[in-house]
C-alpha cells in the first residue's frame, strides 16, 4: 500500500499472452494487461468469459499454459519460482469469503502476518485491531466466523488479505454471494482501500462501482480482452457488439 | 420422569426376578459374585489396572501421532507420493483386518525373540501391539474427517502463501478433528477395554491379576471385578462421546456451520 514511483518502476502486474485451456478448450487466448502502483483494475465480463480463471493463474492456483506474469518485475511463471512466496506477495478475497471457521476473527485475520511473514503476535493483532476498528468490527475481534453476517463476513476477509500488506490484491466477485444491503458496506471498504493506495485488480457484476471506482475496465470475453479504457470512455460508448449486448444485459437484468 | 422411573425399576425387578429363578443360579452365584472373594483380589486387581491406565496413556499419544501421520500421508496428491501412498493404503487395510489378539502375538512374542531388543517388559510390547492395530482404524477416521473439509478452506490457506505443511497442521486437521470428534472417541472407548489383551502377553494388568485371583480359588469373582474396573474407567469417555455426538447434532439441526 506504499512504495515510491519512479518512471523506471516495473508496474506492479504484468501479464503478456497468456493462455490458458482446460481438457482441451480454451479459457484465456491471450491476455495482456498491465496494472501500476495505486490502480484499480476491473475486468468485467459473462460467466465463462475466463475472468476468475485470470486471477488464479496470476495467484498461481492454475499454471499458465503459455506466456508470462510479472509481480514488480519477478517473473512468477518461471517454473523454479518459490509458489508460496509469491501468494505471500498476493492478497485475494474470495466470493464465499472462505474465512476459517475454527479461529477468531483475530486469528484469522493475523494468521498470515504470523505465520507467513513472522510478525510478532502482539504487533500483528495491534495492527489488526486498528483494521477491525476501521471497520466497525473492533467488539467482535473474538467472536468466531459463523456468529458474523456474509458482509461482516466478507470485510473480515478483506482485511486478512491486506493485513500482510500485500503488493497486488485480487477480488474475485467478492459481493456476489451477498445479501444486496451487504454489498454497499463491502464496496466501502474497497473505496477506502483504494484510497489508501492499494493496487487491485477485481471482478464484478456491480457496474456503477466499476463506473465510480475504477482507473481501468477491461472486458473479457471468450478469453480475450476485447475491450478496455478508462470507465467514462468504456461505459460511455462501448465499441464492440460484445460489450454493448453485456452490458445491456446487465441492465435490463 | 415419573413414568420413565416407575418402568425402570419394574423392569429391573422382572429381569432380576427371572435371573435368581433360574435353576442353576445358586452355583453362579457362589462362581462368579462371590463378595469375599471379590473384597479379596480388588487390590491386585486395581493395581493391574494401573498398569492398564498406564498403557492406556502412552498406547492414545502413539497412536495420536502415527494415525496422523498415515492419514496425512494417505491424502497426499501427486504421482511422485505414490509408493508411500500405497504403503499407508496397504499398512492401514492389513491392520485393519487383523485380530488384534493376533497383532498381540507377534509383536509380543515375535519381535523380542529376533534379538534386536534388549529384554523389555511385555506391557511394552503390548503397547506397540495396540497403537499398530488403533492407528489404522484412527488414521482412517482422521482421513475422513481431512476430506470433509472444503477445498475452498486449503485454498484461502495456500492464497495467503501459508505452506502445504502450515495449511495442514493450521486450517485442515483442526478443522477435521472437530468434524470426527465422536468417531474419535468411540475409538478410545474401544481401546481403554482393548488394553486388558496384553495380558495374553503375561503382563500383570487387571484381567491378569484377576486369571491369578480365579486360579488360585476356582471362583470366577475376580473377572467380575476387573469387569466393573473397566467400566467405571471407560464411562467418562462413554458418557462424553455421547455428549459430543448430540451436541453435533444439535448443529446440524439448526443449519450452523461448523
Amino acid at each position: 500500500m506504499s512504495g515510491d514511483e519512479t518512471t523506471t518502476t516495473p508496474p506492479v502486474l504484468r501479464v503478456r499472452g497468456v493462455h490458458k485451456s482446460f481438457d482441451g478448450t480454451a479459457v484465456l487466448s491471450g491476455i495482456d494487461l498491465d496494472i501500476a502502483s495505486h490502480q484499480v483494475v476491473v475486468a468485467i465480463g459473462a460467466s465463462g468469459s475466463g475472468k476468475s480463471t485470470l486471477l488464479k493463474t496470476i495467484n498461481l492456483l492454475e499454471r499458465v499454459d503459455d506466456g508470462q506474469i510479472f509481480l514488480k518485475g519477478d517473473d512468477i511463471t518461471d517454473p523454479r519460482v518459490n509458489v508460496d512466496s509469491v501468494r505471500s506477495r498476493i492478497g485475494v478475497v474470495f466470493q464465499q469469503f472462505n474465512l476459517f471457521p475454527h479461529l477468531s476473527v483475530i486469528d484469522n485475520v493475523t494468521l498470515a502476518s504470523r505465520k507467513v511473514h513472522g510478525v510478532a503476535r502482539d504487533e500483528a493483532e495491534a495492527e489488526a485491531e486498528r483494521w477491525l476498528d476501521r471497520i466497525g468490527l473492533r467488539a467482535k475481534l473474538k467472536d468466531y466466523p459463523d456468529r458474523l453476517s456474509g458482509g461482516q463476513q466478507q470485510r473480515v476477509a478483506i482485511v486478512r488479505a491486506i493485513l500482510s500488506k500485500p503488493e497486488l490484491l485480487l477480488l474475485d466477485e467478492i459481493t456476489s454471494a451477498l445479501d444486496p444491503l451487504l454489498v454497499g458496506e463491502v464496496l466501502d471498504l474497497v473505496r477506502d482501500l483504494k484510497t489508501a493506495g492499494a493496487t487491485i485488480l477485481m471482478t464484478t457484476h456491480e457496474m456503477s462501482f466499476a463506473r465510480s471506482a475504477a482507473d481501468h475496465v477491461v472486458f473479457l470475453h471468450q478469453g480475450v480482452i476485447l475491450e478496455q479504457g478508462a470507465p467514462d470512455a468504456f461505459f460511455g460508448a462501448p465499441t464492440a457488439p460484445e460489450t454493448r449486448e453485456y452490458l445491456s444485459r446487465l441492465h435490463a437484468g | 420422569m415419573v413414568i420413565s422411573l416407575v418402568s425402570t425399576v419394574v423392569l429391573g425387578v422382572l429381569v432380576w426376578l427371572t435371573v435368581i429363578n433360574t435353576p442353576g443360579w445358586a452355583a453362579v452365584q457362589q462362581a462368579f459374585f462371590d463378595p469375599a472373594v471379590a473384597w479379596k483380589f480388588l487390590p491386585s486387581v486395581l493395581l493391574g489396572l494401573w498398569l492398564n491406565i498406564r498403557i492406556l496413556f502412552f498406547a492414545a499419544i502413539g497412536v495420536a501421532v502415527f494415525a496422523t501421520l498415515l492419514a496425512i500421508i494417505r491424502t497426499l496428491r501427486g504421482a511422485v507420493f505414490f509408493p508411500v501412498r500405497f504403503l499407508a493404503t496397504a499398512y492401514t487395510d492389513l491392520f485393519r483386518g487383523t485380530p488384534l489378539i493376533i497383532v498381540l502375538y507377534l509383536v509380543g512374542f515375535g519381535i523380542p525373540a529376533l534379538g534386536l531388543f534388549p529384554r523389555l517388559p511385555p506391557e511394552v510390547w503390548g503397547t506397540v501391539a495396540l497403537i499398530l492395530t488403533y492407528s489404522a482404524y484412527v488414521a482412517e477416521v482422521l482421513r475422513a474427517g481431512m476430506e470433509a473439509v472444503h477445498p475452498s478452506q486449503r485454498l484461502a490457506a495456500r492464497s495467503l502463501g501459508l505452506t502445504h505443511a502450515q495449511t495442514l497442521r493450521l486450517i485442515v486437521l483442526p478443522q477435521a478433528v472437530r468434524k470426527v470428534t465422536p468417531a474419535l472417541m468411540n475409538d478410545f472407548v474401544s481401546m481403554q477395554k482393548d488394553v486388558g489383551l496384553v495380558s495374553v502377553l503375561g503382563a500383570i494388568d487387571a484381567v491378569r491379576a484377576a486369571q491369578i485371583g480365579e486360579a488360585d480359588t476356582y471362583n470366577f469373582t475376580p473377572y467380575i471385578v476387573a469387569g466393573l474396573l473397566f467400566v467405571i474407567i471407560s464411562w467418562p469417555a462413554i458418557r462424553f462421546t455421547d455428549w459430543l455426538t448430540a451436541r453435533a447434532q444439535r448443529r446440524e439441526q439448526i443449519g450452523g456451520t461448523v
